[in-house]
């Protein structure tokens, strides 16, 4: 599904915040990417959106290489902070925007969020307040379930636990399982917590600095290998 | 303690964005702020000498019109100071006393642009009184008015946000204003031997004084009361509703974007100023066709009128474009956004508003059926040809906009875009030169009729235009994302 060729980005400053050989990521795997602050996951997140321009190589996302087609947008979906939320719309006006754009009708739409209702916890919908009057963790609730609107081909989290409450974090878990088996969605995520990317991921790469240092298929001992790793 | 607060105050001061910018905007901008003073300042020293030409006597007849003159003051301050509060949050869980955080914020008010401003007039004035002879109570007058100026200055803190008491205040000062017009009472006759008093006796400049010095009191307490982020330092929120404009959805992804669009407008503070500038311009005409300057009494100085008059909000709206949406613009450019709708959209959207601004323009008719049609055909050319350059400008100006704070009332630099300023000169200079050739070649009307054609003919390549800024959004696509990053 995803392939990287000889990926690298290097900044005017002379900082290479990537480098990346060689990854494939076949379709349908949930594929965890762990790292420390400053380890390269938004940057290859980024890339991979095309938000940023690669110094050296390229990705290709199903067939299509992002940074010369556009092709890959209409099944690839993405949250990667609070800039892909429109503060001065209310959720619901937000979902039904991310809907047209993505080709679903109100009623898709309003499907999808009756489906991760609990996930909200009833202070989303009809809630009264514009996005930008929410808090951080109800805004990347938002971002998360806009991103699964359209039943994308690939699903990109970046630090999707981060800033949630611990109920909120097991119904994300549940969320993401029940799109890692799906055999037609690929899931990206990022974290910082080795427990939960375990939990949720079949394969897991660590970065430090730019550059895979791990990359393992999740079993019993993952959690204990990357804790080595990253033990201080 | 106060050493680190000055220190802060300097840094924030040194790198505020509208500092940033290059040295030649710097020295525009402080060559117009310079201007700016002169004026003020001519004006106190001249004030004096002027009343007296017209027979009044000066100090009298300042003292009667100080009532609205403070009236006008707080109401300027209601509207565009800005309260010292945002800035203190990172404060409060410093080991600061409360009460030096708060004496803090409140001095910083008082060297405020609203306060010193004043001082160009009064300070002039009062060295010519001094001169004139007036003798040392022209100091105490001075430091009377000082007083009052500062009262407001505080008075505004405690008012602040509460517009049931400003709006009440408001209308007593504007009954107050009319029945004086129509001669029915004069509150004038009471509060100038007021105001005169300051200047008469040895004592009553104490009234302001201890005034000011309750105004203090009182701002302190509250402020003190209210140090808390869920009360006096809460961010306010409004009560959101949900609007659907379904009506614009048989328009597909067109309706889609201009449902946001419509939002953006009306939920955002930055860009409901645009629109009051907007309606504003749709006024900028009268200076020109009431033939009332006499500079601009002529065929093609009313041509640039009307490209305002009915180009308001195309110029305010549309040379931001698409920094309107940099908030967000990650999201837009990860998500499947056929670039030319999105463009097609903003156009829409700047033709509404001309069509309307054309429209509301419609009293110009009373200064004759032409002056109607000059307003008319230069909305063809604002819509034909004017909307694609300005989205060709904007596709250039890579400046985040923070939707959320209608800018700094002064040196903003959005506001104050010397480089839109050079890219709108050839949207006014071509009707202009058209109108003029067929006015003075042939007769006026044939000069309509080029500034139309022109109009239509730049319509036809409406697609060539749209092609050409997408190719814009495009190639400048990473370029836009890191500029747009760099504010938030």
């Amino acid at each position: 599904m995803i392939q990287v060729h000889n990926l690298s980005k290097t900044y005017n400053n002379g900082v290479k915040v990537l480098n990346v050989e060689s990854l494939e990521i076949p379709k349908g795997q949930s594929f965890g990417l762990v790292g420390n602050n400053g380890a390269g996951k938004t940057t290859f997140f980024s890339l991979l959106l095309d938000l940023i321009q690669p110094s050296t190589g390229h990705i290709i996302n199903s067939n299509v290489q992002v940074n010369t087609s556009e092709d890959w947008k209409p099944f690839t979906a993405a949250f990667i902070d609070e800039s892909f939320l429109i503060g001065y719309l209310t959720a619901e006006e937000y979902f039904y925007f991310i809907g047209e754009l993505r080709n679903q009708n109100k009623a898709d739409v309003d499907a999808l969020l009756a489906k991760h209702e609990e996930f909200f916890n009833g202070e989303i919908l009809k809630s009264k307040k514009y996005l930008r009057d929410l808090s951080k963790g109800n805004m990347k609730k938002v971002g998360i379930i806009a991103a699964l609107i359209g039943n994308p081909e690939v699903v990109i989290l970046d630090e999707p636990f981060a800033n949630l409450d611990p109920t909120t974090v097991n119904r994300l878990k549940k969320i993401i399982k029940e799109l890692a088996d799906d055999a037609n969605t690929t899931v990206l995520v990022s974290s910082h917590d080795l427990v939960h990317t375990v939990e949720v991921c079949n394969r897991i790469v660590a970065l430090n600095k730019g550059e895979v240092v791990k990359d393992i298929q999740t079993s019993p001992e993952t959690l204990k290998e990357l804790e080595a790793f990253f033990a201080v | 303690m106060f050493k680190h607060f000055i220190w802060l105050e300097w840094k924030s001061f040194l790198r505020s964005a509208s500092f940033g910018t290059n040295l030649a905007m710097k020295i525009i901008m402080g060559l117009v702020a310079v201007y700016f003073l002169a004026c003020f300042a001519i004006m106190g020293t001249a004030a004096f000498f002027i009343l007296k030409d017209m027979g009044f006597e000066p100090l009298q007849t300042v003292n009667k019109f100080m009532i609205y003159y403070f009236a006008m003051d707080l109401m300027v301050r209601y509207f565009l100071q800005k309260m010292p509060v945002m800035n203190i949050r990172p404060l409060l869980t410093l080991p600061i006393k409360k009460g030096t955080i708060v004496h803090f914020s409140l001095g910083k008010t008082a060297l405020s642009f609203f306060n010193w401003t004043h001082a160009l007039f009064f300070i002039p004035f009062t060295v010519v009184l001094l001169a004139k002879g007036y003798g040392y109570q022209a100091i105490l007058w001075n430091i009377a008015m000082f007083a009052l100026v500062y009262f407001n200055n505080f008075i505004n803190i405690l008012i602040n946000n509460k517009d049931a008491v400003f709006y009440s205040v408001l209308a007593v000062f504007a009954g107050l204003g009319l029945t004086q017009y129509y001669n029915i009472f004069d509150i004038t006759a009471y509060t100038q031997p007021f105001f005169q008093g300051m200047y008469d006796t040895n004592y009553l400049f104490l009234i302001p004084v201890i005034l000011l010095v309750a105004a203090y009191y009182f701002s302190f307490q509250y402020f003190k009361s209210n140090l808390n982020l869920d009360e006096g330092l809460a961010k306010k929120s409004e009560v959101a509703q949900t609007e659907n404009y379904t009506w614009l959805e048989q328009f597909g992804t067109l309706g889609t974007f201009l449902k946001n669009d419509i939002r953006l407008l009306r939920r955002n503070k930055r860009s409901k100023t645009t629109l009051i500038m907007s309606v504003m311009f749709i006024f900028y005409g009268l200076l020109f066709f009431t033939g009332s300057i006499e500079a601009y009494d002529n065929p093609a100085m009313k041509v640039f009128a009307a490209i305002f008059v009915s180009g308001g909000f195309l110029f305010t709206f549309g040379q931001f474009i698409p920094s309107w949406d940099s908030a967000y613009y990650q999201l837009l450019m990860s998500q499947n956004i056929p670039y030319k709708e999105y463009i097609k959209s903003k156009w829409w959207l700047m033709v509404i508003g001309t069509v309307i601004s054309t429209l509301l323009a419609s009293f110009y008719i009373y200064f004759g059926v032409h002056t109607y049609l000059i307003v008319v055909v230069a909305a063809i050319f604002n819509i034909g040809v004017n909307s694609h350059l300005v989205m060709l400008g904007g596709a250039f100006v890579k400046t985040p906009i923070d939707l959320t704070t209608s800018k700094q009332a002064f040196g903003d630099k959005q506001a104050f875009n010397v480089k839109t300023m050079l890219i709108a000169i050839p949207k006014m200079v071509l009707p202009m030169a058209l109108y003029a050739a067929g006015y003075y070649l042939f007769s006026p009307n044939i000069g309509l009729l080029f500034v139309a054609l022109a109009g239509v003919i730049g319509f036809m390549f409406r697609n060539y235009m749209f092609t050409k800024i997408e190719k814009i959004y495009k190639s400048e696509k990473y370029a836009t994302i890191a500029a747009y990053k760099q504010k938030s």
